[in-house]
This record gives C-alpha cells, structure tokens and sequence, in this order.
C-alpha cells in the first residue's frame, strides 16, 4: 500500500469530489483488507483505540452492520445510534449532536440521514471525520465503492465497461454515487427508468439516458438493478409494482436476450417480483451477495483511511 | 454642523453632473457644490480618488421588526445600511405581525421614529395577513403613508383577487411591488430545477414558477393600466418578458439583486445553505442576460432583498434551512466588483441602478445631491479590496452568500441629513 498519493481527507463524503486515483486508491486498500476477513483471526490493529459512531437517522440494517464489522475488523471500538432512541427526537440539531460526539473524544462518525447535504453539513462543523453512508437522494459513496469494486474484481478494469444502472434514478443515492465512481473511471454509464424517475437534466452528468429498456441493456457488462424505494412518498407517481416489473423487471427472460457473462448487481435489501424476479437474484449472474462481502473490505479501506488523512 | 467633502468625484444622474468638485453641507442640507470650497467648517472630509454618489435606495429589505427581533431590528438594520451606503430603505411587510392595518402600521412607525439610523419607508401587504384571500384597507393606509404594497414572500394565486388589487391599487395611485411564484410549479424545491437539483438530489424549482406568474400579473397589468414593480428577477426568461412588455408600453419596472448578477447554482456544490434563495440561483447563462439587462435598463435597480436567518435557522439539513441572504452590506461592493470592473456598467449607469431608478419608482425626491435638499450621500474607495467576514456584519444575522469572498469597492463614510452615520475604520 506504498502509494505514490498520500489520502489527504478527513471526510468522505461524495465521489462527485474525489480524484480517479483517490478512487483508485481505495479500491487498492480495500484489495489489501479484502483477506482479512478470510483469515481465522479476523482482525488488524489499524484502527485500535479509535472510536466510531455510526450514526443513523434512517432505518438501515446492512449498512449499519457493514460499517460496524469493518470498523471492528480493524479494532476500532463502535457505538451504534440511531436516531429514534437518540435526543434527535428531542429537538437536537445534527451539528448540536455532532458536537457532542466530538466532544466524547471519539474519532469517526459514519452518518446515515434523510436529507442531501447532511454529510456536508456535519463534516463543516466537526473537526473528527464524517463519512457518508448516504444522504437522502445525493449519494452513497461507500455503496459506489464497493459495486464498483466488485465489477473490478470480475472484469479486470472499469475503463470501457458498459454499465446500466436501472431503476428510481430520480430518488436514487446509489445511482448518483455510482455515476460519479464509473465515470470517473471511464465506464460508459446508461440510466434507465421510467420518464418520472428519471431526473432532470440527468444526461449532463455524462451517461445516456432512456426509457427504453431492450435499448439500454442491449450491450450491458454489467445491471445495477436499483431498488423500488416502496417507503418513499413519491411512489404515487408510477402506477404499481407489477406494472413496474412487467416494464423494466430484469428477469431471466430478458438476460437471455442479452450478452451471456452479464452480471447482475443490487444494493439491496430486495423487493423480488417488484425490481428483479427470484431467479435472476439467486441465478449464476448474480453477483449480490459478494457485493456484501466486498462492502466490508471497501468500508476498512474508507476508514483506514480518514483515519490516516494527512 | 459644516461639513466639508474635498476633491471627491461625484456621479449624479439626476443633476446630469459628473466629475471632481467640493461639496459643502450645512444643516442637513446640501449648500455648495463647486470646484473649490474654502471655508471654515467643523470637519472636512478629503475625498481625493474617492466616489461620492447619492445615498442608496433599496427597495427590498427585511427589517423584521416587528416579531423576529432574534434576526434583524430596525437600528440593526439601519445601522448595516449605513454601513452599506444605503440611506432609503423600503421595509417588507412581512413581519410578525404583518403591516396589513393602520394599527399594525403605527406599531412600526413608533419603532422607525425611535431607532432608524436611515430613512425607513413602511410598505404594507397586499391582502390581510399576506394569506392571498381579502384585500387589505388600501386607501386608510394609503391616508398614513403607505404608497408601496407587497405580499413579498408570496403571490397571490387567486388571479380575480389579484385584479381587484390592481384596480384598487390604481384608483388610489399606489404602486403594486410584486414577488412572482406560482407556488403550484415551486412546491418543495430548494434549488433551482435542473443539473444541479438531479446532481445534489435536492428538489428542484422550474423557472416557470417565476416567469409564468410574471407573464399573468404583465398581462393584469396591462388590462388595468396599473404600474406595477416586479422584484427580484433571477432568469433571462423573466427579463425577455418584461423587456417585451415595456416596449409594449406596460407601466412596469423591475429590480434584480446582487446574487442573482454574481452567483450561479454550481456555488451549491458544498450544499452552503447561505446560498439557498429563494427565486434560487440560477445558470451562468441568466447571469449574463441579468448583466446585459442591467446595462440596457430593462432592469431598473438592484435590490438586496436582505433576508436575515438567525444560524440556527441557516446551519442545518439544506431542505429545512430557511431561504435567503443578507445584503445590506455587501450589495454596493458586489455591484463594483462584478459590473463596474468588468466593464459592463460605468459608475453613472452604477447611480441610477442604485440611486435615480429606485428613487423614480418610489416617486420620492431622493437619490440626487441637489442644493437646499437633504444631504444624503455616499463616499467610497473605488479601488480597495476587502474580504466579507462574518464577524464584521453589523446586522443582527450574518447568513451572507458572500462569506469569504473578496470584492472591490469600500464604503468610507455614509452621510445622512448631513451627519456622518458610518465612518469606516481606518
């Protein structure tokens, strides 16, 4: 891990602001964590006598326990909040309680929240880092990093790997992050939902936008199949699941028309019959569950890393 | 007292006059203005290599007394006008309670007589309680002053009530002072709609919110013949609009605002809530058109639309955080920088923007230094950079969209009825 670059930041908290070799560099890290958890003992000093505090204001359990297993793989002690039993309820602002966190001397605070910008927000008003484990429709940098990890690892490369990404994009976190991460890397990055969710002016951050389904996995490596965020208030404005899945479920059905190595890719948690049928999730293209596995080498890395910002 | 001011160059559209000479100031009043003045005076200001311009109008400016003193009072903000060369404010109405009644009214005259460092001219709103349903009293607030009416903040939606306000308002020769949103197209958004919305997953406002209502109230005014000023225009649509509808001879005017001539949505990137507007930032493309706008004079006046938010109110979640920027005292030194040193405007388009114009719309004899009239004026450093800093703000809040940001141009002294109300520390 003798890079040529040094990791200059205290925070994580978009891949809209990092480098292609601050990129590069956490893939590597997380490369060289990746074997920590196969071994017997699975653990390394890197983060001992530190503190991290995954602070959630939103409900999330793979995210959450990702972050936890990655800070105590790496011997950090972690305190989990979440916002319903915290004094959020109380009226305490997220800076008011960042403070406060600060003020306990720990070191790292992984922040989940419901609003885009909070990330933003907190890491300009505490001096300990902030990482960003998704602000409400901007991004979710450590989701990116690992999808993007995963396809690495089976590809080889990024550069020139057709990449659709389909689903809510409008509302979609793991969409934006990965649209920065990928592009960034040279991945040609196509967006396909319905009209409604599909966000303005989407095409201007350098990927092709459709409608069209056939059109947009035609000459896919890889589908990033977005969860429908059925607890969303917007959901009023696509008729209904099944409708959904009729459109733009990826089926086995439809990965027969396509290229045969495909892979299929999903954030998680799944909504079966809604965004991907059961076959296809469980089906040999599937690569969901290494995702997981990867999320916890990815999120070492990040941490590891804040941790060292110099 | 006599005052003497040495060897400024003095820009005066009104008086047609531009150029270096002595002005002499005694009992409020200006006395003399000549090439050279040598007579005795209790201070003399030198003026060398400094612009004297009349005092500054603005005409949209959120005092917040009465009801959010936490944000800004009268002497707050009087005291940061002066500070910003301004010494005509048109206070909005909506305060807590809002001026909608001759009561109301009295409540924040007593205030202005007791604690206003520069001239404070009360609006009232448009309809009781700014709710957009009933017709304030025009004519009783007409009978205590009140020649501006607003519901700044909102429009009124309800397009009948909005005519018989336009009737209303011309029977009794008031001016209407608009703030177009159809709230309908804005709803939730927080920034303007469109890349920058999609890139910061912020909900977005399209700019027909803006230049769609501007097109129905165009359109009242133009069946009723009623003068109406539209205020704080962000988009080229909005100027193509009111640029068509002078030329048609619709009796309109309108103003824009220092942050919608300098900033752009992209400054949004680090989610820097100051910068949360509302109309909101819009594109490098309406920037140029408002500049454009502004050099033609189918933009009228600046404004500041000085918006106070105490930091609890501005430092947190970007969707929650209330919208607007202060802009008492950095509005003239934005101008400088970005239209003055750019070329775009000389200092006399600069005088009528800030001075003649808004003067003009009020129809009030301000914004000129004219003998035996009320010496109102101000003396600045053309040429001195300054960085806005937030613990140099003299007004209550510093929610400023221009923290941290280098401008040309310092206010020196403002003069108000012949006193020195600011004097900038050397």
């Amino acid at each position: 891990m003798n890079n040529k670059l040094n990791w200059t930041r205290k925070d994580l908290l978009a891949l809209s602001e990092l480098s292609k070799e601050e990129i590069e560099l956490i893939l590597e890290t997380a490369s060289s964590f990746k074997e920590v958890s196969t071994r017997e003992i699975k653990k390394v000093p890197a983060l001992r006598g530190k503190t991290v505090v995954n602070l959630f204001y939103e409900p999330s359990t793979r995210t959450r326990v990702s972050f936890e297993i990655a800070a105590k793989r790496l011997s950090a002690d972690v305190i989990n909040i979440i916002a319903d039993s915290s004094s959020v309820r109380k009226g305490e602002s997220l800076v008011d309680t960042g403070k406060n966190l600060e003020a306990l001397k720990i070191d790292i605070i992984v922040l989940r929240h419901n609003s885009s910008g909070a990330a933003h927000l907190l890491a300009r008003n505490v001096g300990v880092s902030v990482i960003n484990a998704g602000d409400g429709w901007h991004e979710h940098p450590t989701q990116a990093l690992l999808d993007i990890f995963t396809l690495k690892e089976k590809f080889g490369k990024i550069q020139g790997l057709n990449v659709t990404i389909i689903g809510d994009i409008a509302h979609s976190r793991v969409a934006r992050s990965n649209i920065w991460g990928l592009t960034k890397l040279k991945a040609n990055v196509c967006v396909c939902a319905p009209k409604e969710l599909l966000p303005q002016d989407i095409e201007k951050l350098g990927v092709r936008a459709t409608t069209d389904i056939d059109e947009a996995l035609k000459d896919a490596d890889c589908i990033n199949v977005l969860r429908m965020q059925l607890e969303r208030d917007e959901r009023s404005v696509f008729p209904s699941t099944l409708e959904y899945f009729k459109q733009y479920g990826i089926t086995q059905e439809r990965l027969k028309k396509l290229k045969k190595n495909i892979l299929i890719m999903h954030p998680g948690p799944l909504n079966r019959g809604v965004e991907i049928s059961s076959e296809v999730a469980d089906g040999e293209n599937s690569l969901i569950l290494e995702q997981v596995t990867n999320g916890i080498a990815v999120r070492m890395a990040v941490l590891y890393l804040v941790s060292q910002a110099k | 007292m006599r005052l003497i001011i040495k060897e400024g160059f003095i820009v005066d559209p009104i008086n047609n006059f531009k150029g270096n000479a002595d002005i002499l100031i005694e009992g409020g009043k200006i006395k003399r203005i000549d090439k050279k003045i040598e007579e005795k005076a209790d201070k003399v200001i030198q003026a060398k290599d400094k612009v004297i311009l009349p005092g500054l109008i603005d005409l949209h400016v959120h005092l917040r007394q009465p009801g959010r003193e936490d944000k800004e009072t009268i002497f707050t903000g009087t005291k940061a006008s002066a500070k910003g060369g301004i010494t005509t404010v048109l206070a909005m109405p909506n305060t807590e309670p809002p001026i909608d009644s001759q009561e109301n009214l009295k409540l924040l005259k007593e205030i202005i007589k007791r604690d206003a460092q520069v001239e404070v001219l009360p609006s009232a709103t448009i309809t009781l309680k700014r709710e957009g349903k009933k017709l304030v009293d025009l004519k009783s607030l007409k009978e205590e002053g009140v020649f501006v009416f607003t519901d700044d903040g909102s429009s009124i939606d309800d397009e009948d009530l909005m005519l018989q306000a336009m009737l209303t308002a011309k029977k009794e020769n008031v001016l209407l002072f608009l703030h177009c949103e159809d709230k309908n197209l804005s709803g939730k958004g927080v920034v303007n709609l469109g890349v920058i919305s999609t890139r910061l997953g912020l909900r977005g406002i399209p700019k027909e919110a803006e230049y769609k209502r501007i097109e129905r109230d165009l359109k009242l005014a133009k069946d009723t013949d009623c003068p109406i000023h539209i205020t704080h225009i962000s988009c080229k649509e909005s100027v193509e609009l009111i640029a068509q509808a002078k030329r048609k001879g619709i009796r309109v005017s309108c103003d824009t605002c220092p942050h919608y001539f300098s900033l752009t949505e992209d400054d949004l990137l680090d989610f820097d809530t100051n910068k949360k507007i509302n109309p909101p930032l819009r594109t490098e493309e309406d920037v140029l058109v408002i500049k454009q706008a502004l050099k033609e004079g189918i933009i009228d006046c600046i404004t500041s639309d000085h918006a106070p938010h105490t930091e609890h109110e501005k430092e947190i979640e970007f969707e929650n955080a209330e919208f607007g920027t202060i802009g008492l005292e950095t509005e003239l030194s934005v101008a400088i920088t970005e239209l003055i040193e750019t070329g775009i405007i000389d200092w006399q388009k600069l005088a009528e923007l800030f001075c003649r114009n808004p003067a003009k719309i009020l129809g009030i004899d301000r914004g000129s230094l004219t003998l035996d009239k009320e010496a109102n004026l101000v003396i600045l450093d053309p040429q001195k950079y300054w960085t806005v800093k937030k613990e140099d703000f003299l007004s209550r809040s510093k929610n400023s969209a221009f923290l941290d940001k280098t401008l040309k141009g310092k206010v020196e002294y403002t003069i108000y009825k012949g006193n020195i109300i600011y004097e900038e520390k050397k």
